[in-house]
């Protein structure tokens, strides 16, 4: 479904990422992990249309975005989180949702008014699920800046499902989270996926990265040094070596 | 009321539409310096229309709006590459190119036995559609006040709508605008565009009730207006920007007219003392929440 081939960005003389190949099969869980510092991010803010590729390409459902700004990776069914969350924090949870769902049916809707006035009966029913799906029917009229920060996350993960995407970028999810927390994620993934929404998850919460994904590619340097199940993952000498020679990258890989 | 009563009516009406103007773009986080600029094009080019070639002041205004929006929407796509204190001095720059163009224009015709229309520094002088159609001041109030009041309806109600959440969005986080699909070029030359033309009606109204206009009025004071509005009255709905023409244009300069200079230095002051301690302006979301809550108004998401 995603296929990233021979990815390179460098800032300066920094190879943030350097020759970078995966592939992610639609339907599947795809874990990205790897030290602090490693490309992580950057990988996906190329995927998503943030920063440009110093070289290489990406390929989404057979149409290349290497090239593509956000709102047009957005359109071709890529949604994303932010590491450190980015809500709309001087408005409601509802509009966080709200905004973000009509600008997923920009695409598909005919009627030019109507596209830029949006407000169908359909996009609030359907902002009504996510809120159900997130928990967070009881906070729709709470600003997301006054929101816990559980909370936030759950609700940044809605507003990006708002966009009905079929492959979802998710950076750092678990952050900052309780055990508890992660396992309520872990299930919602679980659900997502179930529904047909294919998963890249950057996570440096073992616990979560260990269980839910069905492969894994593990960077360090900017270079993919491994790839495989959680199991052959975990086994991998240079694996251990590079969190190991990371010193406080990752913790219990 | 007497006739100067109703003048500051007429000039309450002109702010707030001019306020409305910088509102729009600030909505998408854009700091514009250039109102003044626009507010200049639609006050000649309707100014023109009436006086050069007899039109009736409302498709002159229309017109001097459509204009001004044109400029707008051009100066909309540079504005895209730059942003923050570097978008205040280049839409700075284009208010002053616009205030050189009108100050160097010379462009008049005989009428009858008189010669009228734009000439350069001595400005524009004789736009009399108001008294040769036998207006009265309250007439011009009242139109003063509809123009204003249609503006304020239809930027409340597109504030309800999703165009309003898409500028939102925008201003409060481009990056996580652009990731749910907004496309960042459409809206802010949009905002830019639905600014100018606003701006463009402020103008056109400004130059018939004040019949004699010159570059010197659309300087970077009118520009600090524009913004002042929005800023001090905050950007949680429209009223607050009414509310802050009136505050300003009522209680600080006329009220307050006894002390003179000093109101310059108070509405310095204000400006200064309000984005330090509410940086969301008076009616902030939260402050607007808080007073709906104590009205027992209803929840926006009913809507």
């Amino acid at each position: 479904m995603l296929e990233v081939a021979r990815l390179s960005k460098h800032f300066g003389g920094v190879r943030a990422v350097d020759e970078l190949d995966f592939r992610v099969e639609a339907g599947e869980i795809f874990g990205l992990i790897g030290p602090n510092g490693s490309g992580k991010s950057t990988t996906v803010n190329m995927i998503a249309g943030i920063f440009a590729p110093t070289a290489g390409e990406i390929i989404f459902d057979g149409v290349d975005i290497t090239e593509a700004p956000p709102h047009i990776t957005l359109h071709a069914g890529i949604a994303r989180t932010f590491q450190n969350i980015r809500l709309f924090n001087n408005m409601t949870v509802w509009e966080n949702l709200w905004v973000a769902q009509n600008s997923a049916k920009q695409k598909r809707t005919g009627n030019p008014l109507a596209r830029w006035m949006g407000g169908s009966r359909r996009a609030a029913a359907a902002v009504e699920e996510y809120l159900e799906f997130s928990n967070l029917a009881h906070k729709r009229d709470e600003l997301a800046g006054n929101l816990a920060f559980g909370e936030q996350r759950r609700l940044e993960v809605a507003r990006s499902l708002a966009a009905e995407p079929k492959f979802l970028l998710l950076d750092e999810p678990a952050a900052g989270m309780n055990l508890e927390e992660v396992k309520e994620l872990d299930e919602r993934l679980r659900v997502l996926r179930d529904r047909g929404v294919t998963i890249l998850l950057v996570e440096h919460v073992m616990e979560l990265v260990m269980e839910v994904t069905d492969r894994i590619a593990v960077l360090n340097f900017g270079r993919k040094i491994a790839e495989g199940t959680p199991s052959e993952v975990q086994k991998n000498q240079a694996v251990m070596d590079a969190y190991l020679g990371a010193g406080e990258g990752g913790s219990d890989a | 009321m007497d006739d100067f009563t109703w003048g500051l009516v007429q000039i309450v009406g002109v702010h707030t539409i001019l306020g409305l103007s910088a509102y729009v773009i600030l909505l998408t986080g854009q700091v514009s310096m250039a109102q003044a600029g626009f507010v200049a094009i639609g006050a000649y080019v309707a100014g023109m229309l009436t006086v050069l070639a007899e039109w009736h002041i409302i498709p002159a205004m229309v017109t001097g709006g459509l204009a001004a929006s044109v400029l707008a929407c051009i100066v909309g796509f540079p504005a895209l590459r730059i942003r923050g204190l570097m978008l205040v001095v280049a839409t700075i720059a284009f208010g002053e190119f616009v205030r050189l163009f009108w100050f160097n224009f010379d462009y008049r015709i005989a009428k009858g036995d008189i010669v009228v229309g734009p000439e350069g520094g001595e400005g524009f002088k004789q736009i009399r559609f108001f008294p040769e159609n036998g207006w009265t001041t309250q007439d011009v109030a009242a139109f003063v006040w509809v123009v204003a009041a249609i503006i304020l309806a239809t930027l409340w109600w597109m504030d309800r709508s999703r165009a309003g959440k898409v500028l939102r969005a925008v201003g409060e986080d481009e990056m996580a605008a652009q990731s749910v699909g907004i496309n960042l070029t459409v809206v802010k030359v949009a905002a830019f565009t639905a600014g100018g033309f606003i701006a463009g009606i402020a103008g056109a109204i400004y130059a018939h009730y004040t019949t004699h206009i010159e570059h010197l009025n659309f300087d970077i004071l009118m520009a600090t207006f524009a913004i002042a509005y929005p800023i001090l009255g905050g950007l949680a709905n429209v009223w607050g920007t009414l509310f802050a023409a009136f505050f300003i244009q009522v209680i600080v300069i006329e009220v307050l007219r006894d002390l003179g200079d000093v109101r310059n230095l108070m509405f310095g002051a204000l400006i200064i003392l309000v984005m330090n301690f509410l940086p969301h302006g008076l009616f902030s979301a939260k402050v607007v929440r808080k007073l709906k809550e104590w009205m027992g108004i209803g929840k926006m998401s009913d809507a």
